[in-house]
């Protein structure tokens, strides 16, 4: 199917019905209950798994194949919302010409700051890519605020020209970001018995749009070009004397890389029309490297699944606060409960970095594959279970599912 | 005119002259074995070979064309394979993807970005890697990961994967350094095979007198940057002064 393989063709099925049904799957919890607080399916936060899904994917194309760890990743995502906005600007507020523009413009970034920071490897690479992203950033902040916005950012106004969409509302707002007319802020709220489900457009093109750059990173993954990156990653010696200029790969890679993030940023102005130097710093950086680790680099899926975890926490453990916490253990005696509040403070609310802090180190000792290496694990527990019944059944079913 | 041709070569590291006034010439299709002491500078004048070192002053003809300023992966495209001294293999690859990385670099050139095609597709790379692991003797082995190989087997794979490529000079440097006896002479074994089969031409550094001489039609000694003398492995054995300059004996 696709020119992909069964088992990554059906990889790809399975998330895009997970992807498409997430507004049930995240809202698990009726509204009135106490655990609502954990639903993760409200428009905002379900567009932000997906756009950092897709930035985390891209990161992956170059550090999970080639082993080059950029620490300037968010600049690429930072010069995609600025070009999706200077369209929403100039042009119109259809999100197309935006993400064409944004993957373009951060292309062209990517091959510039490529090109220079491949000429060294490992963590002179790192740096190098850091001081650019930092760079980039103090620049958007005062020299280029023309075109930046300055401390403000960059937004939107009543007397952008917008040459080719509509200049104000009938009722003399701002237009919002459309697709072909589809409002990307538009929901649809379903109500099932005690449950609310919301379906938005944003998140649905959002989702569209990761789906399509998942596949063509599996393509990617699978193809000669992904072969040679991994095979940079082992050995670049070999590489080149087996006859391979290792260079233009890199490059070629960086670049997939980096408009993946643009395309991250310019679909974050897209669900949000304004962008800001912060989305450069290099704490940016950072969060894409913290996710594709924790997820599994090198894996498929595990981009997605880490950026959807340290999103999830972001939003929703940092959320809770002591007044809940008092809640949840009201059945406990006093001291106990005013104990037991005490010692998991610390972790929730501001605090969250701290749970996501040990996890990550807990993975990282335990499960150096990510997330995924954890799930494989299960399902190889599960499977040696289910063979060793089959087994005193009959021998041959054990060749059979080895 | 040999395949390849070293006239004058020098190379100084600081107050250290590696290699002075080297001359040599490789004849097309046998095998030439550079041998000398340790420090004689037999891998400084491969390094010279394959564009890791440029030398100070002098020329390498390969084919009649200089390889002297040219990266790596461009005097490989022109027909020149290495082997290291400790196999350098794609480790976190498979045997078979090992082995067919150097049938894409040898098909498609130096750099082609190919991301949209999948590898299964690739049926002519599929077959031509195929032949060679079933030359190699490692069919079995294709889908293990190449660094839980043998020392053995890893050595197998790296010639496998330079012969992928249907090189005209092959250049081993200490090809069994640090194996066990029975990994050597499976290895003498395959250089054996591999010269008597193919068209190639074999340029092999060696400390190992037994593999040298079941192996060179010529040999060069160096000693101390120099060619101290180049004949046949019988006149080899008994020359007085390589008896001296090698084993440190005087005659």
């Amino acid at each position: 199917m696709f020119g992909l393989n069964q088992k990554d063709g059906q990889l790809i099925l399975i998330i895009a019905i997970l992807v498409f049904l997430a507004p049930f799957l995240l809202n698990p919890f009726p509204v009135e209950s106490e655990l609502a607080q954990f639903n993760a399916g409200y428009p905002d936060l379900m567009q932000r798994f997906i756009i950092f899904g897709i930035f985390a994917i891209g990161f992956n194309i170059l550090f999970g194949l080639t082993g080059y760890l950029s620490f300037g990743h968010a600049a690429f995502l930072g010069v995609g919302s600025y070009s999706a906005v200077w369209m929403f600007k100039l042009l119109s507020m259809n999100i197309i010409p935006a993400v064409i523009l944004a993957v373009l413009v951060s292309g062209v970034f990517a091959l510039v700051i490529g090109y220079i920071s491949l000429r060294r490897s490992g963590i002179y690479f790192s740096i190098l890519t850091l001081a650019f992203a930092q760079m980039s950033f103090a620049l958007a902040y005062s020299v280029l605020t023309p075109i930046t916005g300055g401390e403000t950012g960059l937004q939107l106004a009543l007397d952008d020209p917008r040459i080719l969409g509509q200049q104000i509302t009938e009722q003399g707002n701002i237009p919002v970001p459309s697709l072909f007319g589809l409002e990307m802020r538009d929901s649809m709220d379903v109500v099932i018995g005690p449950w609310l489900f919301t379906f938005n457009v944003g998140y649905y093109v959002c989702a569209i749009i990761m789906m399509i750059s998942f596949y063509i990173a599996v393509r990617i993954f699978r193809s000669p070009f992904g072969m040679m990156l991994r095979a940079i990653k082992s050995n670049q010696q070999r590489v080149n004397y087996t006859g391979l200029y290792s260079r233009p790969y890199m490059l070629a890679a960086f670049v997939v890389s980096g408009m993946y993030a643009g395309l991250a940023g310019g679909l974050m102005a897209a669900m949000d029309p304004l962008a800001g130097a912060e989305r450069m710093f290099w704490t940016a950086s950072g969060e894409v490297v913290l996710m594709t680790i924790l997820g599994g680099a090198g894996t498929l899926i595990g981009p997605v699944l880490g950026a959807g975890m340290i999103k999830y926490m972001e939003n929703i453990i940092s959320k809770i606060n002591e007044t809940i916490l008092h809640e949840w253990f009201r059945w406990m005696p006093d001291g106990i409960e005013d104990l037991v509040v005490t010692l998991i403070y610390p972790f929730i609310g501001k605090g969250w970095h701290l749970t996501l802090g040990i996890i990550f180190m807990v993975v990282v000792i335990f499960l150096p594959g990510g997330l995924v290496e954890g799930g494989q694990r299960i399902m190889r527990l599960f499977r040696r279970r289910s063979k060793s019944r089959n087994t005193t059944n009959s021998s041959d079913t054990f060749d059979s599912a080895s | 005119m040999g395949i390849l041709e070293v006239k004058n070569v020098r190379k100084r590291f600081g107050g250290l002259q590696a290699l002075s006034n080297v001359n040599l010439s490789v004849t097309e299709n046998s095998v030439h074995a550079i041998i000398g002491p340790n420090g004689a500078g037999k891998s400084t004048l491969l390094n010279c070979f394959v564009g890791k070192l440029i030398p100070d002053s002098g020329s390498v003809m390969f084919d009649g064309q200089s390889v002297l300023g040219r990266a790596p992966h461009e005097i490989n495209q022109m027909g020149i394979s290495r082997v290291f001294q400790t196999p350098e293999i794609f480790g976190d690859l498979s045997v078979m993807e090992n082995m067919m990385i150097p049938c894409f670099a040898k098909r498609d050139g130096a750099f082609e970005f190919n991301a949209v095609s999948a590898i299964s597709s690739q049926k002519d790379i599929i077959e031509q890697a195929e032949q060679v692991l079933e030359d190699m003797n490692m069919v079995n082995k294709r889908h293990m990961h190449a660094s839980a190989l043998s020392r053995g087997d890893k050595r197998r794979l790296e010639i496998g994967m330079c012969l992928s490529q249907e090189p005209r000079l092959l250049l081993l440097d200490e090809p069994t350094a640090g194996m066990a006896r029975a990994d050597t002479n499976n290895t003498i074994d395959l250089l054996k095979e591999i010269r008597d089969k193919r068209n190639i031409t074999i340029a092999i550094i060696e400390h190992d007198m037994h593999v040298v001489f079941s192996l060179a039609e010529r040999i060069t000694v160096l000693a101390q940057g120099a060619p101290l003398v180049e004949d046949t492995p019988e006149n080899i054995k008994g020359h007085p002064k390589v008896r001296e300059a090698y084993l440190g004996e005087t005659v």
